[in-house]
């Protein structure tokens, strides 16, 4: 209709531009030719995308799609970026596997960058139940304090994190397990004993007949003084750190139904490089301790610190 | 007689099966659809025997209309109102989600966690606030333009109340946890099977009422329409075949699976945002933006060349959404190259809407409703350039699945649907309520001046959200390795989700006031305000003097 003129075309007159003569409901339409950058703009759209599908895989045929000269895929691109960052990697990554982790503080470059690398594995791997700063929640430890379950020193962290804490139907991982006294104790027994173990760490007044049934039953592994027992991953009692909580509640579950943490083990998940950097990591965040005197003689205690 | 005795024993009969599917319902959210379906065949059931009463009819929320020599404009008024209402509880379960993303404690089990309202809220102001504004103008528009009733005047009334009982269904739906999780077409079978009905109702009525025009030629704004109405029928039904567990249950499987149901979940998804918030908004803007301008549309060949290029380039958009996934590179690049070219077709209806207001640019100050199209159209264009750019793989891979999409969304959204919408529901309200004018012109002056800091608040807050969250995802140290955490990203974001939250209240503040405009103007009250103008102007003064005046 634009091309035939009718009877109702008129100027308008603020523009000055042609209707195209016909209303709707007092509607009209001006006759103004597209504008030319619009027009252009859109030109050179057709253009780019031609060129595009010429250049990158695009058109479905019967079997596959055309592959574009260029020769791209986006797993290509992927592979060549994983290779890339490998390959910066190298030479960091065959240091850190020949190394022993005991002699790994001696060089502290290698050492630094296996902090980085361990962080970001933290990261993705640990965050869940250590949380982002590694400060740990009730019932997941805290790794940025001193007071360690299986020893913190990088040889002993290497070994919880390769063979995890609990994992049943493997050997080697760490593993004890706290007897249940439900049904041994009645209210005032366990109250004596609430007691006594509070009186460890200064909580609560010393008790007789607490620190009677402690010493049948608990010393063993919690030792006399309640400093714990790392070969086993018995807790600390006498500093002021609580996985489950310190309150009279709290312990009375613990001792009537007792919790005890699981970890997995990362062999097999994680390749060896990878844990020796994460123990690199928890090492470094501020409680790791230094092997060499713990390595001699196990039974001597390094951590004395509260 | 015989006709209610019929409509009767329709909705009686429906009635029956509604009770039969509660008691054999194998599931307790579809036992409760269905107890909703039948409450609503009960109510009309009773209004149905009680209109026996001819004179009661002329009262009835079903009033037919009056003559051939008057529009048929109850269901477009039926509709501003739900538009309304709907548009007031999208908006606050928007800022009810935003507030969950701040402060996740307001999640409150299992109704109202973010997983259920979100859909909610985007179902709410899609389909129930956009869907009722596109269906009440759409009814509003094809009748002027064609200077004709509405064909089938009864159907017109069955696709409005028929489209409230799936909004019903749909919303409730998501709270009682029944999804198909499929985004934006969550609702479940049944509930498709009853929109395709509603659908094909809305179809052939406004399909008819252009066929029995009195205009000889079909108005642009109608071309959009159509396009709206039959895509979103194909799209809806593709999207959405399934198989149901059971005829009396909720749950039922798609047809599709893998990439395949990926791919068309997302040709869905797209064109949803292409021919329901665009070309179906669009028709908004091309009856609307002439009107209160009066003034003729800036290009009749522009708008003939977009609406082609638009409808033909926009349905290969969908795949854009699939950057970097399992689906086939070839499939990615064409996404990509159409949604580039799709650029300049968008635009087109821009450029044709605010040229149209070439000869009366002097409204913008004057006129607090073209301030408002004006508004739309500019983040209109903004985010149609937007979005071709984040369609570049290159851009794609640094924005997807960062809130940068959802501040694109919104700037479309909350400025080119949202304030289009508001303009033309101003536009109507007056005019279908036989009124002066609004309540009040400086209250839409706030509507627009709330709305329009909203969006800033909102979209700007998550383009720096989306993009640090981007920026700190693929950060590698000095090292070679990641630095950041998934929860280091959503920490750093806490004081943009503050702020997106607020640009949300200060747009559900300009809805109120809004509604609280209409509500007086319906109830026939002017405000008295001084009117919104100018200093004076004088074009006798404003003009340089020829002759120097000498210095004292």
């Amino acid at each position: 209709m634009a091309n035939k003129p009718g009877l109702n075309q008129r100027i308008d007159e603020p523009t000055g531009t042609q209707t195209v003569g016909h209303q709707w409901d007092g509607i009209e339409e001006l006759d103004t030719p597209m504008p030319r950058w619009w027009l252009w703009l859109f030109y050179l759209t057709i253009l780019f995308s031609i060129g595009y599908v010429i250049a990158y895989p695009a058109w479905p045929l019967l079997s596959k799609g055309t592959e574009g000269v260029l020769g791209w895929t986006s797993r290509g691109q992927l592979a060549n970026e994983l290779r890339v960052a490998d390959d910066g990697r190298a030479e960091f990554r065959n240091q850190l596997a020949m190394i022993p982790i005991e002699r790994l503080p001696e060089n502290s470059q290698l050492m630094q960058q296996a902090v980085a690398g361990g962080r970001a594995a933290f990261l993705v791997n640990c965050v869940q139940c250590h949380g982002s700063g590694a400060a740990g929640s009730p019932g997941y430890p805290n790794l940025n304090d001193d007071d360690w379950l299986w020893g913190g020193d990088l040889k002993a962290i290497e070994y919880t994190l390769t063979h995890g804490i609990r994992q049943p139907g493997h050997e080697q991982t760490r593993m004890s397990q706290m007897p249940a006294f439900a049904g041994a104790l009645d209210d005032g027994q366990m109250n004596a004993l609430i007691d006594h173990v509070l009186s460890l760490s200064g909580k609560g007044k010393p008790n007789a007949a607490g620190a009677q049934f402690y010493a049948d039953n608990c010393v063993a592994c919690h030792g006399p003084a309640g400093e714990g027992d790392r070969a086993q991953g018995a807790p600390r009692l006498n500093d002021a750190i609580w996985l489950r909580g310190s309150s009279r509640e709290a312990l009375r579950e613990q001792i009537l139904q007792p919790r005890m943490g699981m970890m997995p083990m990362w062999q097999g998940r994680l390749d060896p490089v990878t844990i020796k950097m994460l123990a690199a990591y928890v090492h470094s965040l501020g409680g790791g301790e230094d092997f060499v005197e713990v390595a001699e003689n196990p039974a001597v205690q390094v951590d004395e610190q509260p | 007689m015989e006709s209610t005795l019929g409509r009767v024993g329709l909705w009686f009969g429906l009635l029956i099966v509604a009770v039969l599917a509660v008691a054999a319902a194998k599931d307790t959210g579809f036992a409760i659809h269905m107890a909703i379906v039948g409450a609503a065949a009960f109510i009309l059931l009773w209004v149905t025997a009680g209109n026996y009463n001819p004179l009661a009819r002329a009262q009835s929320i079903f009033h037919m209309p009056e003559g051939p020599s008057r529009y048929d404009d109850d269901p477009v008024r039926w509709g501003v109102l739900a538009t309304m209402f709907w548009g007031i509880a999208g908006f606050l379960a928007g800022l009810f989600i935003a507030l969950q993303l701040a402060f996740p404690q307001l999640n409150f089990e299992p109704y109202f966690n973010f997983g259920r309202v979100r859909p909610l809220h985007t179902s709410a102001v899609i389909f129930a606030f956009g869907g009722n504004a596109l269906i009440a103008t759409s009814f509003y528009v094809v009748q002027r333009t064609c200077r004709t009733q509405l064909a089938f005047p009864a159907l017109a009334r069955f696709v409005f109340w028929g489209y409230q009982l799936f909004i019903v269904l749909a919303a409730t739906g998501y709270l009682l946890g029944i999804t198909q999780s499929k985004e934006y077409a969550e609702p479940e079978w049944y509930v498709d099977l009853w929109l395709t009905i509603v659908w094909v109702a809305y179809a052939v009525v406004f399909i008819g009422t252009i066929v029995r025009r009195h205009e000889p030629h079909i108005y642009v704004a109608n071309w959009f329409y159509l396009a709206f109405i039959v895509t979103i029928a194909m799209l809806h039904i593709v999207n959405n075949l399934a198989m149901p567990v059971s005829l009396l249950g909720a749950k039922s499987y798609s047809a599709f699976s893998g990439v395949q149901d990926a791919l068309t979940q997302w040709w869905y998804g797209h064109n949803a945002v292409g021919f329901f918030l665009t070309a179906g908004f669009l028709a908004m803007m091309y009856y609307f933006v002439p009107k209160q301008a009066e003034r003729p549309v800036y290009s009749y060949r522009l708008s003939i060349i977009h609406f082609w290029s638009l409808i033909f380039l926009y349905i290969w958009a969908g795949p854009h959404h699939l950057h970097y996934t399992a689906l086939p590179d070839w499939a990615q690049t064409l996404g990509m190259v159409f949604s580039v070219m799709l650029w300049m077709p968008s635009w087109g209806g821009m450029i044709n809407g605010l040229m149209t207001l070439n000869g009366a640019w002097d409204k913008i100050r004057t006129d607090p409703i073209i301030r408002m199209m004006v508004m739309a159209l500019a983040f209109y264009g903004m985010s149609t350039f937007e979005g071709p750019m984040l369609s570049i793989k290159f851009v794609n891979s640094l924005s997807h699945y960062t809130d940068w999409t959802i501040g694109h969304v919104h700037s479309g959204a909350l400025g080119w649907n949202g304030m289009i919408t508001f303009a033309a529901v101003y536009y109507l309200v007056p005019r279908l309520w036989n009124r002066e004018r609004m309540y009040s012109l400086r209250m839409i002056n706030w509507h627009f001046w709330l709305a329009t800091i909203g969006i800033v608040f909102y979209a700007s807050s998550m383009w720096v959200a989306g993009i640090t969250q981007g920026l700190m995802w693929r950060e590698y140290g000095a090292d070679g390795y990641l630095v950041n955490s998934f929860v280091d990203t959503v920490a750093a974001l806490h004081p943009m989700y503050l702020m997106r939250a607020f640009g949300g209240l200060l747009y559900l503040g300009g809805a109120g006031i809004m509604v609280y405009n209409m509500w007086q103007t319906l109830a026939g009250r002017l405000r008295e305000e001084a009117p919104m103008r100018d200093a004076a102007y004088d074009p006798q003064a404003d003009r340089p003097i020829t002759t120097a005046v000498p210095a004292e």
